[in-house]
């Protein structure tokens, strides 16, 4: 039984990690309709950027504010170069076009910042805790304090600060929101930006538990179950979603793996997503859709 | 943009495709052609860059040193592969002709799946795959592979390599009996290699053998691990690569699995591998065919001729002597002193794919000319010949001390007659399948 | 009035002219592609850019059909082309008496089968949210063929190799033998889609794409047409797969098949045109020729002076700005640019 509890509690809190990286994915479908592809290259070029920074002698915080300063740069830069001259076009050449900016950023970085392995050390010793029987791993928890507290920000910042509230009026009815005013350029600017740093705060977990290094941007493919679960377009559906990929995950692993010769991490989360789209097409929170001849 | 050019540019790219039947660089006459299919890019960059400054490095110092060998020069080339063997197969067909004259005496696969894709295609081309501590196993028979060389140690030989320090460590093969070994490996054909060798072991020493697989990529292995510390094992053996090795260190670690109880595999041993998994992998040991360490005496001449003036292909002088580097330090002299056997036999000019696969059949590098040439303690000796391809068997042990990797044993040798039959039935059925019949060397010159 | 006028001779233009094509131009495509590339084709080219160039416009095709004309996303190609693979190997291994074109038709058909499975989800699920689905497909078909051995023959390598490639007796696996292996397949295959597409078939899968309540609404049967493109797809891209693993490869492993060719796939019908036929062909050049291109112009340029490196890592960037920059320019693809001059000179002087 406590093999269950520990690989059940395990897997949520690996969970929160997977949580981490969905939610930049939903800043940007939130906002713009988009889904971006790019969103792990980003991670990785965050990343690298502060582990660089950091490994050339600069202070912990300062090399923290120099690695956002540039991805608010960077996005930007994307918001003017790509946003705008595709702008209307379908979603698929949207994501299209991420494809072709994850391939920039992927290229920018190792090309800028070689392609070796960094170690990132944060400070957080990854030690078992033991409560009762249970282990459970100090790094994880850690993490997902992490993610909470970073989806309590983010909530304040939907729904207080003026931005926040602009950006929902965008994403709900575009022409609406520009027809009084709200700047849409600027307003996607803002969310790419805040993703990219929602990005490095996950970059930065990750590659403290797995090294910073090209693999990082191959978490992509493990948020997509999460998004399709939570919803593309809610934050607190990105967290019960990575919850429940992350619990399902290991729980698969360690019972069903077994029976079928192991290595079930692959796939299982797509058919876990697969099943609640049967269930619930748009996701445990996101909108329903309707259709319209 | 206007549409005629628009058009202009696929017509231009389509034609252009049919000329670009050679790369760049030129091999002046009476060079020998070495192409090297690299992958600096993606997610294996970070041991590739290492491994190709290396061969890069070595291969200059034999240029502008030693002038050649016999004179010859080496003009090497690279072609990026992300490491796909999609894309080396095309830089294969690019290349099997040689260039300007030179043809190529062999062709290194840097990768194994690289050398499954191209095996048949390199049979019939008749040009010698050269894949140290890679491979298909069973093209250690040469006999039924007569040019695909996994050179200097084969996966049988590694788990027979770590079986035995095992033993060691435990004091005798006796007390093997009755303990639990547990291999995480890799959900590959890479990580699948090594379980016939390791279920004959198992059977021969009497220790228990459980296999647990990790998915590609492996950024989460807790659920492997649990199941670890259930088992309570004596033993890991861990036959990852990637990412998935520092992670399982982590992991391990987290479990309470002792690191200095773990053993890494030659894919699992470098700097990339434990450097992200911090404090947990103090103690981690390795199987090391090509150790680290830049304190060797070909360090020394490189460091002289090469490193200090500036000649190196190494973008950052502190990964001089880290574990790829070494690799590409061994491949290379490894394809020079085959080339130098050559020689010997069919004159100092370029030598082709034939005339390779004799050169490396019948090389033997032993301890007095592995002194000579700076090789001695990174290069175990070895001796090729047509029916064994593999030439070497051994490896050494280096642990991680937290800032660099220290050698903990000499070379182990693997426990090559008992794996032998493993490997000729192999072959045989391969043989089988694609209606080869053997050849006898014995017949040959 | 002059415009009217313009228009309907502009129609009978593009009309006749279309008719007229088939005549002339295909004939001309087809004397090009079966006699003058293998004649004048270096073994170099022949191997190693033209056939696998025809095997991905034939995969381009296949997600075509699925994407382009009936909009039902798809990220599984891969894996499709892994089952075409692999159940060709395993025909050949154990029927050898079944002849290849046999064998390469039954892979095609069990490709089917597993597509169709795969697509029973897009009845209730649309859209992007599909695109899971058959990354679920893909994940899983790249585990089957890892995991369990008898798909490959308990080779200890993971990789599938046909031992030579014999049509009745006469042996292809030369460059010859494999480039007209598969240009004939592609030729059949392509003709074939010409007539699906121009057939109540493809008019049904272009209303689907458009606007499926609507269709169903006017009494297609949606969840059946939807069914066919999944298993027609698969068709093609198993016989894609099993092309490349034998006419191009020689030998494949699941690697071959991985999320990176089924996004290549999806780039190349994206690059080239969905819904048009010509756009696969062009598509694949894209992707396939211009990163050699670009190495070449590249290397000549710097090789030597700039780190291996960063030259491939700044490769790998520029390809990515091309992408964006094509998509910038013309979202339809290059084939809707080549049919948009094609209907400027039918009315040139004119300019509509």
């Amino acid at each position: 039984m406590s093999t269950f509890i520990e690989t059940f509690v395990g897997g949520l809190l690996a969970g929160t990690m997977y949580s981490l990286v969905a939610i930049g994915f939903v800043l940007i479908y939130k906002a713009s309709g988009v889904f971006n592809f790019a969103q792990g290259s980003i991670l990785l070029f965050a990343a690298l950027t502060f582990v660089t920074l950091k490994e050339a002698g600069i202070p912990f915080a300062a090399a923290l504010v120099m690695t956002i300063l540039i991805l608010i740069a960077g996005s930007v830069a994307i918001e003017r170069l790509i946003l705008r001259p595709l702008a209307n076009r379908s979603p698929m050449t949207l994501f299209m076009a991420t494809l072709g900016l994850s391939y920039i950023v992927e290229g920018g970085a190792q090309g800028l910042m070689g392609a070796q392995v960094h170690q990132l050390d944060l400070g957080i010793d990854d030690v078992p805790l033991f409560i009762g029987d249970v282990l459970i791993s100090q790094f994880d928890l850690v993490a997902a304090v992490t993610a909470v507290v970073l989806v309590g920000i983010l909530a304040l910042f939907f729904n207080k600060t003026r931005i926040g509230i602009s950006l929902r009026a965008i994403a709900d009815d575009t022409r609406a929101a520009l027809s009084i005013g709200i700047n849409q350029n600027r307003i996607l600017q803002i969310v790419w930006s805040v993703a990219g740093i929602v990005g490095l705060v996950a970059g930065m977990l990750w590659g403290a538990r797995q090294g910073v290094q090209f693999s990082l941007s191959l978490v992509v493919l493990k948020a997509l179950p999460v998004l399709i679960i939570g919803g593309f377009t809610s934050i607190g559906g990105a967290i019960a979603g990575g919850l429940i990929v992350g619990a399902a995950e290991n729980l698969a692993e360690t019972y069903i793996g077994p029976l079928i010769g192991g290595g079930t991490t692959s796939w299982f989360a797509y058919f876990l997503a697969l099943v609640f789209l049967y269930i619930r097409p748009a996701g445990l929170f996101g909108e329903r859709v309707i259709e319209r001849v | 943009m206007s549409r005629t050019l628009r058009r202009a540019i696929f017509a231009a790219l389509l034609a252009g495709s049919a000329a670009i039947a050679s790369p760049v660089a030129q091999a002046g006459p009476g060079e020998q052609y070495v192409p090297l299919p690299t992958y600096r890019v993606g997610a294996y960059a970070s041991s590739g860059t290492l491994w190709w400054a290396g061969e890069l490095d070595y291969f200059r110092y034999i240029n502008d040193v030693e002038g050649g060998i016999d004179g010859v020069k080496l003009a090497y080339e690279e072609f990026e592969t992300e490491w796909s063997p999609d894309r080396t197969v095309e830089v294969y067909e690019r290349v099997k002709d040689g260039k300007d004259g030179s043809p190529i005496a062999f062709f290194f696969t840097h990768g194994t799946p690289a050398t499954y894709a191209l095996i048949e295609k390199a049979a019939a081309d008749k040009i010698p795959l050269i894949d140290p501590a890679g491979g298909r196993t069973e093209s250690t028979d040469g006999t039924v592979f007569p040019y695909a060389f996994p050179l200097l140690f084969n996966y049988y030989s590694q788990a027979s390599v770590g079986i035995n320090f095992i033993a060691q460590k435990e004091g005798g093969f006796d007390k093997l009996k009755g303990k639990k070994i547990v291999t995480v490996y890799h959900d590959s054909a890479y990580g699948r290699e090594t379980q016939p060798a390791i279920q004959l072991l198992a059977k021969k020493y009497g220790f228990e053998n459980i296999q647990i697989p990790v998915a590609d990529p492996g950024s989460e292995q807790s659920a492997q691990w649990r199941k670890v510390r259930e088992i309570k094992p004596d033993w890991v053996f861990l036959r990852t690569w990637g990412v998935s090795t520092p992670v399982a260190i982590k992991t391990a670690a987290r479990f309470g699995i002792p690191a200095d109880h773990i053993i890494g595999d030659v894919w699992a041993g470098s700097e990339a591998d434990v450097i992200p998994a911090g404090t947990a992998a103090k103690g981690y040991q390795a199987l090391a065919p090509y150790p680290g360490g830049p304190n060797f005496d070909i360090h020394a001449r490189l460091r002289k001729d090469i490193l200090d003036a500036g000649k190196s292909n190494l973008q950052d002088p502190k990964f001089f002597g880290s574990v790829y580097y070494n690799i590409g330090l061994v491949n290379a002299v490894l394809a020079v002193e085959a080339l130098r056997t050559g020689h010997a036999k069919f004159g100092n000019r370029p030598l082709n794919g034939e005339e390779g696969r004799w050169a490396f059949e019948h090389l033997v590098i032993d301890e007095a000319r592995l002194k000579k040439i700076g090789f001695l303690g990174l290069l175990q000796p070895i001796k090729l010949s047509p029916y064994d391809h593999e030439g070497g068997g051994a490896a050494r042990i280096q642990q991680w001390d937290g800032t660099k990797w220290v050698l903990e044993t000499d070379w182990i040798q693997a426990d090559r007659e008992t794996l032998r039959p493993l490997i000729e039935a192999k072959s045989a059925a391969y043989a089988k399948e694609h209606g080869i019949t053997p050849r006898d060397p014995s017949k040959e010159n | 009035m002059a415009v009217s006028s313009v228009a309907t001779n502009t129609k009978a233009q593009l009309l006749s002219f279309s008719e007229r094509r088939p005549r002339w131009g295909i004939a001309l495509l087809l004397v090009t592609l079966l006699v003058i590339v293998p004649y004048f084709g270096s073994e170099y080219w022949l191997d190693a850019i033209i056939v696998p160039l025809l095997i991905l416009s034939l995969a381009g095709l296949g997600l075509n059909l699925l994407t382009g004309y009936t909009g039902q996303t798809s990220l599984g190609s891969g894996g499709f082309m892994a089952v075409g693979a692999f159940s060709t190997f395993l025909f050949g291994i154990h029927a050898p008496f079944i002849p290849l074109p046999l064998a390469l038709v039954g892979a095609g058909l069990i490709a089917a089968v597993v597509g169709l499975l795969f697509g029973l989800p897009s009845s209730r699920i649309k859209g992007f949210y599909l695109m899971v689905t058959s990354l679920a497909a893909q994940f899983f078909l790249e585990w089957v063929f890892l995991n369990f051995p008898w798909f490959y023959n308990y080779s200890s390598s993971g990789t599938v190799s046909l031992p030579h490639l014999a049509l009745f007796s006469l042996d292809i696996g030369s460059t010859a033998g494999r480039y007209y292996l598969t240009v004939t397949i592609v030729i059949v295959l392509t003709w074939v889609a010409k007539n699906l597409l121009q057939s109540h078939v493809g008019r049904s899968w272009m209303a689907i794409r458009d606007m499926d309540t609507a269709a169903a609404v006017i009494g297609i049967p949606v969840h059946r047409y939807k069914n066919l493109a999944f298993a027609i797809s698969s068709f093609y891209l198993g016989i894609a797969g099993a092309l490349w693993a034998f006419a191009y490869l020689g030998s494949a492993g699941i690697q071959s098949f991985g999320i990176n060719r089924s996004f290549q796939i999806l780039f190349i019908i994206i690059i080239g045109g969905m819904g048009s036929i010509e756009g696969n062909f062009i598509g694949a050049a894209f992707i396939s020729l211009l990163p050699l291109a670009l190495d070449y112009v590249v290397q000549s340029v710097f090789a030597g002076h700039v780190d291996a490196g960063l030259l491939q890592n700044v490769q790998k960037a520029i390809f990515g700005f091309l992408i964006i920059w094509f998509l910038i320019k013309e979202p339809d693809g290059i084939a809707r640019l080549i049919r948009n001059a094609k209907e400027r000179i039918a009315v040139w002087p004119l300019r509509f």
